[in-house]
């Protein structure tokens, strides 16, 4: 390790036991890509794809939440044993503490419903609007999903048109259609 | 832009530069590298204040400066009147992230010319000073720091040439 990183390592620490971080972030590789996991001391409060640029993620996080945001992978290390056991066909639920403060109103509603759909199933933009009460939120259901900050450990990615064809998903239909895939081999 | 960018992005952007301006003034080792956390994390501290578009360069050379000279005071506790004001002006034709740059580029410097020249222009020390912290008089001392800056110059004025 550098002799920078060594101190960029150390600044992290001390930051967070001083209590000067707003978000600890670290990146995982997975079969989807690289992926950026986000926490706050209320638990973890984003995943990001690559495609979304973790610059760009970072920024947003740091008008969203805070500019104290500095890379530290402690407080995401449940996070990434739980992603990788997922992705190793070991785990078909997550048990993370998540920080839902980027999400409010319907959207949240959706996002906390989706969890409910099981590892391997889908359902319909309809049959989740049915499901939290509005059947006619169509459309809402579509953007709630389309803006879930917490991709893959909220399923959004069990949500598919009536059709059945995909619908859109912010790591890209291509990674949609992989997670898909992928959580039907097991079955 | 509404927001000044994530911490994580200025320390990738500005940690080298700080910890070669650490490290010139104070050598490599433990002293630069505390310097360098201290300095980071007083930005950290004061960085939600911060106004948006700020020039972080200049705004992390200024914390590195007065970090530097609290690594430098703790190591010569010699009791001092005056802490030093503003940085001295600069020879003609550098300005601080210059000298920086300069310092990187050469190797040529004597390790007393580097760290001379570091106190008086960048710590804002005056000579006489200089020798609670460095063995020699303030004479010796100015024309060490004189013979480095003629280095500096001449390879400034190569870099010109080439650009």
């Amino acid at each position: 390790m550098s002799e920078l990183e060594t101190l960029k390592k150390k600044l992290a620490e001390q930051a967070a036991a001083a209590g000067l971080l707003d978000v600890s972030y670290r990146l995982l590789d997975t079969p989807v890509g690289s992926l950026l996991l986000a926490a706050t001391d209320a638990g973890v409060v984003r995943v990001a794809f690559a495609r979304e640029d973790f610059d760009t993620v970072l920024g947003s996080l740091a008008e969203k939440i805070g500019v104290r945001i500095l890379q530290r992978p402690a407080p995401l290390d449940a996070a990434a044993r739980q992603l990788d056991e997922y992705f190793a066909h070991q785990r078909t639920s997550f048990e993370l503490t998540l920080d839902h403060r980027l999400s409010s109103g319907y959207r949240l509603e959706v996002q906390l419903a989706l969890p409910s759909i099981g590892y391997g199933q889908t359902m319909s933009y309809r049959q989740i609007a049915e499901l939290t009460g509005r059947p006619a939120a169509v459309r809402a259901v579509g953007t709630a999903c389309a803006t879930n900050p917490l991709p893959i450990v909220v399923p959004c990615h069990r949500v598919l048109r009536s059709d059945g064809t995909l619908g859109g998903y912010l790591g890209g239909e291509d990674t949609k259609k992989v997670l898909l895939e992928f959580e039907q081999d097991l079955t | 832009m509404t927001t000044n960018p994530a911490f994580e992005v200025v320390v990738r952007e500005h940690g080298g530069a700080v910890l070669r301006m650490c490290t010139a003034l104070l050598g490599p080792g433990p002293d630069a590298q505390d310097a360098w956390s201290e300095t980071f994390l007083a930005a950290l501290r004061a960085y939600p204040r911060l106004e948006v578009g700020a020039n972080l360069q200049a705004w992390l050379v200024t914390i590195a400066r007065h970090k530097s000279i609290d690594v430098l005071r703790a190591k010569h506790p010699v009791p001092m009147e005056q802490l030093p004001e503003v940085p001295f002006a600069l020879p003609e034709g550098l300005d601080s992230a210059g000298l920086l740059d300069l310092f990187d580029a050469l190797n040529g410097l004597t390790e007393l010319q580097r760290k001379v020249i570091g106190y008086h222009y960048l710590l804002g020390f005056a000579y006489a000073e200089i020798p609670q912290f460095l063995a020699g008089s303030a004479a010796s001392l100015r024309r060490a720091a004189a013979d480095g800056i003629k280095a500096l110059r001449l390879a400034h004025s190569d870099v010109e040439e080439q650009s």
